[in-house]
């Protein structure tokens, strides 16, 4: 028999719903297992204690009652520390904010709430998700459940280190240049970033307001569409959300890939790939033709130019969503005799050094004599990007690529020149240009034992499909089923 | 008028309003003015980590009626920016506004001066937020935020730089609060800064087409404030301008104590506000029918009912403005045509009596007058009783304040007081002949050549006569028993 | 390409501009800061020179990714009087309202 902390959360929920098991016990014993590995991962800035068990109470009396608390209920998950939690500290994973407690809940949050899961605490972020490693967070790095001495991706890293190492059941990160995807691939679990509009962002401390999304981390497919499902849909309070309706993920999840056509896009596989990522990707899409589906070759010509696009479009944006942490109404405020002062030394306290790196980028972007020949061009070539992708997903229902050029490297290993991190996200960023939803399932590790991910791309608001190729994936392999060694 | 003959002022004015709507432009709050600091706040408008805007659909309402009134193109898409700066009392450290693609553009405001009309040009009207507000505390030594105004929702409407003179910028700016007024979309009160005005002046040698340095003057808090600090400006630069002195292109702050515009301090004047579309916003998509649908629900505007007095009713031009300037004085004045009242007369009764109540009891600091010092009827039925010399002028002033507050028929109290006027001829040439007895004295001075006295004697016969007598028949009378 | 993206002569941006910039975005920074950064952004904005090279004559700037129009809400107070959680964060404060060091015009 499994304990506790190891069922998946569409189990752990439906122990619930069956009264064989409370909440407040799959809460006790995520806590006891968090604190046990923590010091191996240091995935959580705030736990929840008392409240999480309190909430978790409350979720047993009313299923006691005879009420449904709905899919997640009773379920404890972790919540990346952008993402706003009323009464309990949000940080963002900076100085500035380490003492913000927000009187209010993000949608997705609420949602959470609504659907009976359990916050049971705050995940280690990268500052303001500016990061690929989770080594920029002001507290402590994140460390992959899979080696110690490796990072865990980011900049969701507590968010994929934390399912990784079963300290929730599920996890909700954010991705705004591959920051739910590559922790995902890091640590070996499902992660996916919605379609943009797809989730609401109200209440998600904004990084880049046209690229960030919400998206959940998880041990499967499954248990990743569920927690979709709770969060998707239309929000009056976030102009940019999708109307659409939310498909019922997990039905269809079954369908299969026969008769769907996959892209292979020929410009992400990079040279200088670490040769096992390449081979496990490789056989993945092998396993796919297997299962039915078409596999064809694919240009996304404007690839080479994402990165310069993506670090001038989401530092401009990041460079005015920062503004506001001025020490005034709320944050870190340095003693100053005078405004101005205040201004730039609380500023230059609060902030990390990537953070300090991307607002003075984004700003030299905007600033005038120098908006058109980057900030403008930038949003041209995004639109070549998209137009990349439009082209290509005409003719297929998806794209299939690696997730990273290599797997998990060592912290400190890409800390002293910032281009070399903002590489990383090479396979990633894109996506969040042309603001499709991405689906990463775990499909190898390589000799050191480190995961492997898979990406899976698909059409705007066809999360359907590309959970279906997840799920087809899934049923006919072993890696997701693969456990951290901790 | 211009300090030098030989040169010309350039000037524009830029006007942002406040707009009366009941929620602020992107939050749920309340948009009211007052109440205790930092109650009408959300965490929208105090820009908290992760809050977003949407957009309050009445706020482009009122822009679309301001852009009709105004003659402007509507544009069909339009869209907000942000504009970057740091300020206390800009919660985000961006104001969200429209900067490339403002809601409407062109347009054109008809002025009334002299007697003549001139059509000032627009550039462009947009939408956008309104900041908190710093207060000094008492010691000085810090400032104080309240943010209740953060987020209450603002027309820009930006002139061409068309004006001439201070006079013409005093009948835009009068004109356009009107407008709005009008419109019922802004209150126009400058003292409380709910319609605010920055100017651009500039000078050139007359009849040049390049323009002079461009000086921007802030902090005028009135009309009067408006022209005064214009007028400095173009006398200050038309000097420089004729000693060659150079001019700096900079902001300047009216000083209402000193009576002049001084630099800024800021060693910041020039902002890099680094606008960019704003990520958060769609598009703002105005269909052709919603621009209809406004059209419709406009009232008449100031100017064509200005014309339309001129024409219907043999106003003159400076009667028929003051009448249209206030939407509810013309609505009253109307409404006692329709009682049958007189047009002339009509006005004549509403721009000396009834105004001057309302402008001593500062019943127009109210965006609508309704509680009139006298109905509309009432005054009407006055003014008929006068025409038809049922009773004379001043008995009808009388009655005004007798009739506040009532419903009374001014025919029934004439009646059941007997106030009507004394023209029957025979009992005046008895209280004259009872007056001439009375004042020999005066008598023999009129006789002598002293016309002025006559004044005294018919201010006898009206006493005599309760002040009902009709007093032209009363002259007559009296002069003719004189001789 | 992924090791394409080197750099060969840094694009000039000058201490200047550090400094002008880092004015504008309100960042106080050591001496030693403007130094790296001087370097950091010239390299990174050197890599971006390829994109300057793209023609990209008659192309839409991307505003959003999902083509909707703006959605609307209606004109109603919902929010209520805010209590003291407007202030609860607040760094300084003076009754109701926020206290900041005085500005100096």
């Amino acid at each position: 028999m499994s304990a506790l902390h190891e069922l998946s959360l569409r189990e752990a929920a439906a122990r619930v719903r069956r009264r064989e098991v409370s909440s407040v016990d799959l809460v006790r014993a995520s806590l006891a297992r968090i604190q046990a590995v923590e010091a191996k991962v240091d995935a959580f800035l705030t736990v929840g204690g008392d409240a999480a068990l309190a909430a978790a109470a409350d979720v047993d009396r009313r299923v006691a009652a005879g009420e449904d608390c709905g899919p997640l209920a009773g379920v404890p998950v972790g919540v990346k520390d952008m993402i706003s939690t009323a009464g309990i500290r949000t940080t963002a994973g900076s100085k500035i904010l380490e003492h913000f407690v927000p009187s209010y809940d993000a949608t997705v949050t609420a949602r959470l709430k609504k659907a009976g899961a359990v916050v049971v605490g705050k995940l280690n972020c990268d500052e303001f998700a500016m990061g690929s490693s989770n080594e920029n967070s002001a507290y402590k790095p994140a460390r992959n459940p899979w080696a110690g001495d490796r990072v865990p991706g980011g900049s969701s890293g507590g968010s994929g280190a934390s399912v990784a190492a079963l300290q929730c059941h599920a996890s909700l990160g954010t991705d705004t240049g591959g920051s739910i995807r590559l922790p995902a691939a890091y640590c070996g679990v499902v992660g996916l970033k919605p379609t943009y509009g797809r989730v609401s962002r109200y209440g998600v401390i904004a990084y880049a307001s046209s690229l960030d999304q919400v998206g959940p981390l998880a041990r499967d497919v499954a248990d990743a569409a569920v927690m979709l499902e709770a969060i998707a849909g239309h929000d009056p309070r976030d102009s940019t959300s999708s109307p659409r309706p939310v498909p019922a993920y997990l039905s269809q999840l079954e369908g299969g890939v026969r008769g769907l056509r996959l892209g292979l896009p020929r410009e992400y596989f990079v040279e200088g790939m670490q040769p096992e990522v390449e081979a496990a990707v490789r056989e993945a899409v092998r396993v796919l033709e297997e299962l039915g589906a078409k596999i064809e070759p694919v240009s996304l010509p404007h690839t080479e130019h994402a990165i310069a696009t993506y670090y001038l479009v989401a530092t401009a944006e990041a460079s005015a969503n920062l503004a506001r942490y001025d020490g005034v109404r709320y944050g870190l405020r340095t003693p100053a005799k005078a405004l101005g002062e205040m201004y730039d030394t609380s500023r230059a306290a609060g902030f990390g050094a990537e953070v300090k790196r991307r607002i003075m980028l984004g700003t030299y972007a905007l600033s005038a004599g120098y908006y058109d020949a980057y900030y403008l061009k930038a949003q041209q070539v995004r639109t070549l990007i998209r137009r990349d992708f439009d082209e290509a997903l005409k003719h297929c229902h998806g794209l299939v690529t690696p997730v990273a050029p290599t797997t998990a490297f060592r912290l400190g290993e890409k800390t002293d020149d910032p281009l070399t991190m903002y590489l990383s996200d090479i396979l990633t960023i894109s996506v969040n240009l042309a603001g499709l939803p991405g689906l990463v399932v775990p499909c190898g590790v390589d000799r050191g034992g480190l995961p492997i991910g898979l990406q899976v791309i698909g059409r705007p608001f066809d999360e359907s499909t590309v959970l279906r190729i997840g799920a087809a994936y899934e049923g006919a392999t072993d890696w997701h089923r693969r456990r951290a060694p901790l | 008028m211009s300090a030098h003959p030989d040169i010309e002022a350039v000037i524009g004015l830029e006007v942002h309003a406040e707009l009366l709507t009941r929620a602020k432009i992107f939050c749920g709050c309340s948009a009211a003015f007052g109440g205790q600091p930092n109650t009408n706040v959300c965490p929208i408008c105090l820009g908290m980590p992760g809050v977003l805007p949407v957009l309050n659909r009445r706020v482009v309402e009122f822009a679309i009626r301001a852009g009709l009134a105004t003659a402007c193109r509507i544009a069909e898409r339009s869209r907000f920016a942000r504009k970057n700066y740091f300020y206390p009392d800009l919660p985000k450290g961006y104001q969200i506004t429209q900067y490339e693609l403002p809601i409407c553009i062109g347009g054109q405001i008809e002025i009334l001066l002299d007697g003549d009309t001139r059509k000032i040009g627009l550039t462009r009207i947009h939408m956008e937020e309104d900041t908190g507000k710093n207060i000094h505390d008492a010691h000085g030594d810090a400032s104080l935020v309240d943010f209740n105004r953060s987020g209450v929702p603002l027309l820009e409407i930006v002139s061409e730089p068309e004006m001439r003179t201070v006079e013409e910028a005093g009948a835009y700016l009068r004109t356009l609060r009107s407008i709005l007024q009008y419109l019922e979309i802004c209150d126009g009160n400058m003292e409380e800064g709910s319609f605010r005005c920055d100017a651009n002046v500039s000078v050139r040698p007359r009849g040049t087409a390049a323009l002079g340095t461009k000086v921007e003057v802030k902090n005028m808090n009135s009309f009067r404030a408006v022209e005064k600090a214009i007028a400095f400006e173009i006398v200050r630069q038309s000097e420089a301008l004729r000693t060659g002195e150079k001019l700096r292109q900079e902001t300047r702050l009216w000083d209402a104590d000193r009576e002049e515009t001084r630099p800024m301090r800021s060693k910041e004047q020039a902002h890099d506000y680094r606008y960019f579309p704003e990520p958060d916003l769609l598009p703002l998509v105005v269909p052709e029918a919603w621009v209809d649908e406004v059209r419709r629900a406009m009232p008449e505007l100031p100017a064509r009912r200005r014309d339309r007095y001129v024409r219907a009713y043999g106003l003159s031009p400076y009667d028929a403005d003051v009448l249209t300037q206030r939407k509810d004085v013309a609505d009253y004045f109307e409404a006692g045509l329709a009682d049958g009242a007189p047009a002339k007369e009509m006005a004549n009764w509403v721009m000396t009596e009834l105004l001057r109540i309302v402008r001593e009891e500062k019943l127009d600091d109210a965006l609508v007058i309704r509680d009139w010092p006298i109905s509309a009827a009432q005054l009407a039925k006055l003014v008929c009783l006068v025409q038809a010399g049922t009773i004379n002028r001043n008995t009808a002033k009388g009655l005004i304040p007798r009739l506040r507050g009532t419903a009374t028929d001014p025919e029934e109290l004439v009646r059941a007081e007997g106030l009507g006027q004394v023209s029957d001829v025979g009992a005046l040439e008895a209280a004259v002949a009872d007056v001439i007895a009375k004042h020999p004295a005066q008598v023999a001075e009129f006789r002598s050549g002293k016309d002025r006295v006559v004044g005294f004697l018919v201010g006898q016969v009206m006493k005599a006569t309760k002040g009902k007598g009709n007093p032209q028949l009363v002259q007559e009378v009296l002069r003719k028993a004189l001789t | 390409m992924y090791r394409g993206l080197g750099y060969s002569t840094p694009v000039a941006i000058t201490r200047e501009e550090v400094e002008r910039v880092a004015a504008l975005a309100r960042l106080r920074l050591e001496p030693a800061e403007v130094e790296r950064l001087t370097a950091d952004l010239g390299h990174i904005l050197d890599a971006f020179t390829r994109l300057g090279q793209l023609d990209t004559t008659g192309v839409e700037p991307t505003a959003h990714v999902e083509v909707l129009d703006a959605p609307l809400r209606a004109d109603e107070v919902t929010n209520p009087p805010a209590g003291d959680e407007a202030l609860a964060n607040a760094p300084a404060r003076d009754g109701r309202r926020f206290r900041v060091p005085k500005i100096i015009e």
